[in-house]
């Protein structure tokens, strides 16, 4: 208890980095940091890492296990895997920036309308974020992609469809708890501009808990793009994405159970990784919200 | 100290620390306590001057970074509770001292009906599962309780707080227990309850032949109710005795402010309440001298240097504080 | 409790309306044609137009929805686009192995998750609490086919303890319970975190409350404190999140239908999916929707009946 107080004001006086220096600290949060970094790296330096080109086929030695030459051995069409690995974290960094940013600033809008705006408008806002909630994600994946065909573009649709509801509620709480602390009235008896107070006061307020979700939400994106592949609805080959990777495994998971494995470690480094660094960002930014661990 | 009476809980020189973040909080020092056979010791004090503490020493339900210091003893009935086992501890727990708590709404357990909550404290008697609820059906009667038989099966929440406290009481009694602690249990209800509640506890504990230890911070209880009070200041016993002879013969400043503040004693009529100025000590770093010499009007040269110990007003009051030895 | 039950009923139909207005909005404002995706690119405008009146699609919106919503109260969700049977029937058969699945992971899910939880509560900050902890958050972070596929490759295709594929022969219950550990596992994993997590963290919070204290000072058993007194009132929350749980458990149970090649809405959907079957994907989301909105339902009016304080009131 005392702990958290001192550690609270110590976040006040120096506002840099100090939350970083206490993520540090913590081994979870830590662990979390370097399989993030781990596989940002790998994704961002596949071109140059990645021992062989990704779509180069080598009949001869299909399905092969790990070897010097092939370090997570090759697929059902002589493919290196690790480079195709090392691609395919790219496919899955992109559709969680992209789906995750674009539900960010979507959920942030929509919230602050919904928070600022009149009572109608509230209620139906909400009435669509619950609606929205009530479908299994994939279920409403599939019925999506069976109208407008499997797609990078429709899973990206989905996720933010999906994950937007969740931003929303956030920011429409924050909101109504800001709108009536007495500097937004002082703003206002000033004759500040409805739009200005929001972006000048709420935002910032906001945004904290927002970067806590999406951090936790990443895996999430990531398991969504995988899982899909996984059914081969997803990305199209020859665009390789751990998803893919693991459907063709699945296909010959009884000559080899590698491809298996290696398609599944990338995303449990991932997931892990963003898991263990959301759980100890959240930890470390809003102590309200730590659960007794 | 009063040969009429056998003693039933004898505290020795008990000593209380908790370790925290910021340091070691040392919340009792050096208490002594003695509650008589068949009589009713209320203990008086602020909030946060270890009456708490103390109380719960004795049934030795203190959180877990308390540590209570070597040289204490806390002995029920010839039997140190602070070195018994802990099945031996279960034993005297509800069976021979009881507790009555302070909030009675928080007190019950929400999802289990009033009888089962009963006939549970009763685990230890080897009798039919009729008998118990015969037994607690018996005692919900003692305390008022209209209808006993058919609410045994009812849920706390259908009680209202004062029903709930007497229901507290019913369990606390049931096992016929040597020492019945009280924790303000009527700061919570409203002032009408409080007397009946009072009367209550008062009769059944004579009933019942139970010993009674009383916290409360209101004066005017302790002084109808007990027989002998203890007046608590940050975490010591600065002055106790005989209800009458404390009352009337005050001797240490902090008691003798304690009953100027009451309002129920303030005779005439004026704008101010009175108050003790200053605030109570920081329990991590003591002062050298008496615990209450920085607030205290009266202090003088002794007080800053040493701690007084505690002497004798007369055979049945004591005070801790230089002017009994110097007068 | 019947007006209580009444209320939360409508309130779940309601929802269903509306998630299924969403759904259908949704697809008719993304760019596609359904019936040039679903008859391929060499479909003569004909073969579209009638494959849009069969499909209703050449009405209004509000008029596709409503008539929807009129068939789906009739039990009509419309035929199969290729074998032409009706989709409630083809949904009757998939349903109860769908249904025994997402027991199994919430059977894995309890019988794992509960007492990990209590014992992480009761023995707090103890190492074995803090691995309890780290497992908890591995087993909601990894993903279920990955699961899966690991519990596939490691008991069934390597080591032959469990059966590989499908769910056991039709009569044989023991054929069936055994078909359904690995899937059971899978969909349920990460279930088994959340309620260790939710359980510990709800038995800590009762755990501090005034009547657990009361409790001990009168002498009973840690036993009798921790799993009768304590569990009672900490296993209410708990009730209420395993209806969500479920939820999540039919999502799962697509990806475990799949990896075990078992019947069920999942695999009947993602197969449809494949084939453009549109009435059968649209029937099978809006049935597991329902089925979600219903267990959300179900375990919230267990929680409420569980509760004496919300039994009796209401």
């Amino acid at each position: 208890m005392a702990d958290t107080i001192s550690s609270d004001v110590a976040i006040r006086r120096e506002p840099r980095f100090a939350w970083f220096r206490q993520l540090l600290r913590d081994p979870l949060g830590c662990f979390g940091l370097v399989l993030v970094l781990l596989i940002i790296f790998s994704a961002i330096g596949a071109d140059i890492i990645a021992p062989h080109d990704y779509k180069a086929l080598d009949v001869k030695s299909r399905l092969a296990g790990p070897s010097w030459d092939h370090l997570l051995g090759t697929d059902n069409l002589g493919r290196d895997t690790f480079s195709r690995i090392l691609h395919g974290g790219q496919i899955a960094l992109y559709v969680a920036l992209v789906s995750v940013g674009s539900s960010l600033l979507l959920g942030l809008v929509l919230g602050m309308l919904a928070g600022y705006g009149p009572s109608w408008l509230d209620n139906l806002l909400m009435w669509f974020f619950d609606s929205v909630r009530a479908f299994p994600v994939i279920m409403f994946a599939l019925a999506v992609i069976t109208v407008v065909g499997p797609s990078l573009e429709t899973i990206i649709f989905v996720v933010i469809v999906t994950t937007t509801p969740g931003y929303a509620r956030i920011a429409r709480a924050s909101t109504l708890a800001t709108k009536s602390t007495e500097f937004i009235l002082a703003e206002r008896a000033l004759g500040a501009g409805v739009p200005r107070i929001m972006f000048s006061h709420l935002v910032p307020n906001i945004v904290q808990p927002l970067l806590i979700l999406a951090s936790m939400d990443i895996p999430v994106v990531i398991t969504i793009e995988a899982g899909l592949s996984f059914l081969g609805l997803g990305v199209k080959p020859p665009t390789p994405s751990w998803g893919s990777i693991l459907n063709d495994g699945y296909g010959f998971i009884r000559n080899t159970p590698w491809l298996v494995i290696a398609g599944g470690i990338p995303l449990i480094i991932t997931t892990l990784g963003f898991t263990f660094l959301g759980e100890a960002l959240r930890d470390v930014l809003d102590p309200k919200l730590k659960k007794d661990r | 100290m009063n040969d009429r009476h056998d003693t039933v809980l004898e505290v020795r020189d008990l000593s209380v620390d908790f370790l925290t973040g910021r340091g070691t909080v040392r919340a009792l020092r050096h208490v002594d306590l003695t509650v008589p056979d068949n009589r009713i010791v209320g203990i008086v004090g602020e909030s946060g001057c270890g009456k708490s503490t103390l109380i719960n020493s004795v049934l030795r339900l203190l959180a877990a970074n308390a540590v209570v210091t070597e040289s204490s003893s806390v002995v029920f009935k010839g039997r140190d509770v602070l070195a018994m086992s802990p099945a031996d501890l279960r034993g005297i727990r509800g069976q021979e001292i009881s507790m009555v708590f302070q909030d009675p709404m928080t007190a019950l357990n929400p999802v289990i009906s009033i009888g089962t909550q009963m006939t549970d404290i009763l685990y230890r008697l080897d009798m039919s599962m009729a008998d118990k609820r015969r037994l607690a059906t018996d005692m919900l009667g003692q305390v008022g309780i209209p209808d006993p038989a058919q609410r045994l099966a009812d849920y706390p929440h259908q009680f209202s707080g004062g029903m709930r406290q007497r229901i507290c009481i019913a369990m606390a009694l049931m096992m016929n227990p040597g020492l019945l602690i009280a924790d303000e249990p009527t700061t919570a209800l409203d002032v009408t309850l409080e007397a009946q509640i009072i009367h209550l506890m008062k009769d059944l504990c004579a009933r019942f032949g139970c010993s009674m230890l009383f916290v409360s911070h209101n004066l005017g209880l302790i002084a109808e109710l007990c027989d002998e009070v203890v007046v608590m200041y940050a975490g010591e016993v600065v002055e106790q005795g005989e209800v009458h002879d404390l009352f009337h013969r005050a001797q240490h400043p902090y008691t003798r402010m304690l009953l100027d503040c009451d309002p129920a004693r303030i005779a005439e009529k004026r704008r101010d309440l009175p108050t003790i100025s200053g605030s109570v000590p920081d329990l991590i770093d003591l002062p050298r001298g008496c615990i209450f010499a920085p607030r205290c009007p009266e202090r003088y040269a002794p007080c800053s240097d040493s701690a007084p110990s505690t002497y004798d007003v007369n055979a049945v009051h004591q005070a801790r504080c230089f002017q009994v030895r110097d007068a | 409790m019947l007006f209580y039950t009444i209320k939360r009923f409508g309130l779940a139909i309601l929802i269903v309306c509306l998630a299924m207005l969403m759904l259908l909005s949704a697809i008719h404002l993304v760019p596609g044609d359904p019936a040039g995706i679903a008859l391929g690119p060499r479909a003569t405008p004909e073969m579209r137009a009638e494959f849009r009146a069969l499909m209703g699609m050449d009405q209004p919106f509000f008029v596709q929805y409503f008539r929807f919503l009129g068939n789906v109260v009739t039990g009509d969700l419309g035929v199969d686009v290729w074998s032409r049977r009706p989709v409630s029937t083809m949904i009757g058969e998939q349903l109860p192995h769908t249904i025994a699945l997402a027991m199994a992971g919430l059977g894995w899910a309890i019988v794992l998750g509960i007492p990990m939880g209590c014992y992480s509560a009761v023995h707090r900050n103890s190492v074995l609490d803090k691995l309890t902890g780290v497992l908890s958050v591995g087993c909601i972070a990894i993903p279920s086919f990955i699961v899966g596929l690991y519990a596939l490759l490691l008991f069934a295709v390597e080591l032959k303890i469990f059966p590989e594929i499908g769910a056991g022969d039709a009569g044989d219950i023991e054929d069936q319970l055994v078909h359904l550990v690995l899937p059971g596992l899978a969909v349920g994993l990460g279930w088994v975190g959340y309620l260790a997590r939710f359980v510990r963290t709800s038995m800590l919070e009762v755990m501090g409350e005034n009547h657990i204290r009361m409790a001990r000072a009168y002498g009973l058993s840690n036993r009798r404190i921790t799993y009768v007194y304590a569990l009672k009132l900490a296993i209410l929350p708990t009730v209420a999140l395993l209806g969500v749980g479920v939820g999540s458990l039919i999502s799962g149970a697509v990806f475990a239908e799949i990896i075990f090649a078992r019947p069920g809405i999942g695999k009947m959907v993602v197969d449809a999916v494949n084939t453009r079957n549109y009435p059968i994907v649209m029937g099978g989301v809006l049935v597991t929707t329902m089925l979600f909105a219903l267990s959300t339902l179900i375990s919230d009016l267990i929680a409420a009946w569980l509760d004496p304080r919300i039994r009796q009131g209401l």
